[in-house]
């Protein structure tokens, strides 16, 4: 077995690499889109600060669409955009493109539904302060739902494991590809427990450490 | 100082239309502490709330310290709204920041710099009490600490009012006494105009200047405190005054009374006792106390006696005639002749 191991070394650790960089990328990506995309969704809600009827109901149809699509065929339906971003279709990093357009409405979603949970009265009491919309968001929405921001991250990198297997398989690597390749056309079954004990492993530590991040941001 | 004229919020949804507040005007005097009462859903909240545009106003007008605020863009309503302050019933605290950075919020807003923030923040702290709690969360607080908070936050931007809805229906008697005595203490020493709503009377009776009575979103009575305790026009400030001023007599002791029962309100600076004691000499009539009860208002005493008067028919008569004479108003609850002695002194 030690043997079996070793042999599949280069490979496993490869894969592994690839996976990471798939569900990184993902990651920081719906961070950094979906969390303002989150945010312009509840700010422009009925009755809130920024109230905005026509920006609400655009970017709430633009994410439901694409949530609404299954990511397989998302995955193909993006390879022409992916092909005219990066000149490629293949590699973690390709995959990742179409891995992060399905993880920002995914996270936009989170976000605005844990700012949802916020009272409405201490915004109230914010703006009856005088305070303008973006001090709002910065200094009173923001610190609400922070361990809220970080507990969705956890989902999404989580769900971003599982997407990345799928988008493994037609060309971007990684752990789920391998297992595709040896355990289900080879019939390999070593590798396939590998790969699946090292996927639990996976997102195993990513619950543990965002549980953790989480509660330790949450103050009061 | 705040003049509200004409003012009416509607809110229109698919189920139809509500009415928040109907066509309501009022003014409110420099330095005075004014109370709104009403029942749930009169539409006190809605009214408050328009003050500080957090509800634009349907129609009307709204005009604080000279400043018509329904013409303001939204950047001068900001700055308008630093001179306003606000408390709820709920408080409405961060709970992720610190007692001290929540006062220091209402600062940042008008963009006061980080030291400065502080310094003043620690001495809003003070005043309302709580230096001691500066760096503690809301939820290591008790309710009226929080509504300290909120409080200090309130004036932190030295505004000109303050309003308050409910500030202190979440809270037992004894906070309710000390949060009314700090409202009290800054309206005498910051010279702030108060707006307060409340459903219960006795706030009104312990702290306003003057108040007004909502109902439906309409104000059906309005006047100075003392004024309203010792002489309501409207059946429901009636009501209002009965949850503070309350004379009933038990069914059980009327039965057992054979005279006539009246009921006697003693305002200002007449004294009751010797008002009562007079009478009793001067006519050839027995008197019997059933309840007495000297209220402050405003300081001023408002006296409410509730008395059963045995004697000859004619005598009792002659007394409820030269009673009227003295109060103005003397008010037969029950006999078999029910005559009205209001207004005998116009003889
Ligand atoms: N956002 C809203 N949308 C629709 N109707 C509303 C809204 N806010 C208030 N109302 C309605 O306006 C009326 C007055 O409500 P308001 O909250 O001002 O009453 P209130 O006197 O403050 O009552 P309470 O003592 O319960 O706080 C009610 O009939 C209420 O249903
Ligand atoms: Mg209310």
């Amino acid at each position: 077995m030690i043997d079996q191991l070793i042999t599949l070394w280069p490979e496993l650790s490869k894969s592994f690499i690839d996976t990471l960089i798939m569900v990184g990328i993902g990651l920081v990506v719906s961070f950094v889109v979906g969390l303002p995309l989150g945010l312009l969704l509840f700010v422009t809600d009925r009755d809130l600060f920024l109230e905005n009827k026509w920006v609400k109901s655009i970017t709430g149809v633009i994410v439901n669409l694409v949530r609404s699509v299954p990511f397989i065929i998302l995955l193909v339906f993006l390879f022409p955009f992916t092909d005219l971003l990066l000149g490629t279709t293949t590699g973690p990093v390709a995959a990742s493109v179409s891995l992060s357009v399905a993880a920002i409405p995914f996270y936009a979603r989170i976000v605005e539904s844990s700012a949802r949970d916020i009272d409405r009265g201490v915004i109230e009491a914010a703006i009856s302060c005088g305070a303008s919309p973006w001090l709002i968001i910065k200094d009173i929405i923001f610190p609400e739902i922070k361990s809220g921001l970080i507990s969705g991250l956890t989902i999404t990198a989580i769900s971003l494991v599982g997407y990345s297997a799928m988008a493994g398989t037609i060309g971007g690597g990684g752990i789920g590809d391998l297992a595709i390749r040896y355990g289900y056309y080879r019939y390999d079954n070593f590798v396939m427990f590998t790969t699946v004990i090292l996927l639990i492993v996976m997102v195993q530590v990513i619950q543990y450490v965002g549980d953790f991040t989480a509660k330790s941001v949450k103050k009061s | 100082m705040i003049s509200i004229q004409q003012l009416s919020k509607t809110y229109t949804s698919k189920e139809g239309t509500v009415v928040g507040v109907d066509d309501v005007s009022l003014s409110i005097n420099q330095g005075e502490v004014f109370g709104i009462v009403g029942y749930s859903g009169a539409g006190k909240s809605t009214l408050l709330r328009c003050l500080n545009i957090l509800e634009r106003p349907t129609n009307g007008k709204v005009t604080i310290d000279g400043i018509d605020l329904m013409s303001l863009s939204s950047k001068e309503l900001r700055k308008a709204r630093q001179s306003i302050g606000m408390i709820f019933q709920g408080f409405h605290l961060t709970m992720a920041k610190t007692v001290v950075e929540n006062v220091g919020f209402a600062l940042k807003a008008a963009g006061v710099g980080r030291v400065e923030r502080k310094q003043r923040a620690e001495e809003l702290l003070e005043l309302v009490g709580l230096s001691d709690k500066a760096n503690q969360y809301p939820a290591q607080l008790s309710g009226g600490q929080k509504q300290r908070v909120s409080i200090a936050r309130a004036l932190a931007n030295n505004p000109k009012v303050l309003l308050c809805d409910e500030a202190t229906s979440a809270l037992d008697p004894n906070t309710t006494q000390s949060i009314l005595h700090l409202l009290k203490k800054i309206n005498k020493e910051l010279g702030l105009t108060i707006v307060l709503i409340t459903h219960e009377m006795e706030v009104v009776k312990e702290i306003c200047d003057r108040c007004a009575v909502m109902e439906q979103g309409r104000v059906v009575e309005e006047g100075d405190t003392y004024d309203i305790f010792a002489n309501p026009q409207n059946e429901l400030t009636e009501r209002f005054i009965k949850t503070v001023i309350d004379f009933t007599i038990p069914e059980a002791l009327l039965k057992k009374t054979q005279g006539t029962i009246v009921l006697l309100k003693f305002t200002g600076e007449l004294a009751g006792e010797a008002i009562v004691s007079d009478l009793l000499q001067e006519h050839r009539i027995r008197g019997n106390i059933l309840h007495g009860k000297i209220d402050y208002i405003q300081e001023k005493p408002l006296g409410t006696f509730v008395m059963e008067l045995k004697g000859d028919e004619q005598e009792v008569n002659r007394a409820l005639a030269s009673l009227g004479a003295t109060l103005g108003e003397v008010e037969v609850i029950e006999n078999d002749r029910s005559t009205d002695y209001t207004m005998a002194r116009a003889e």
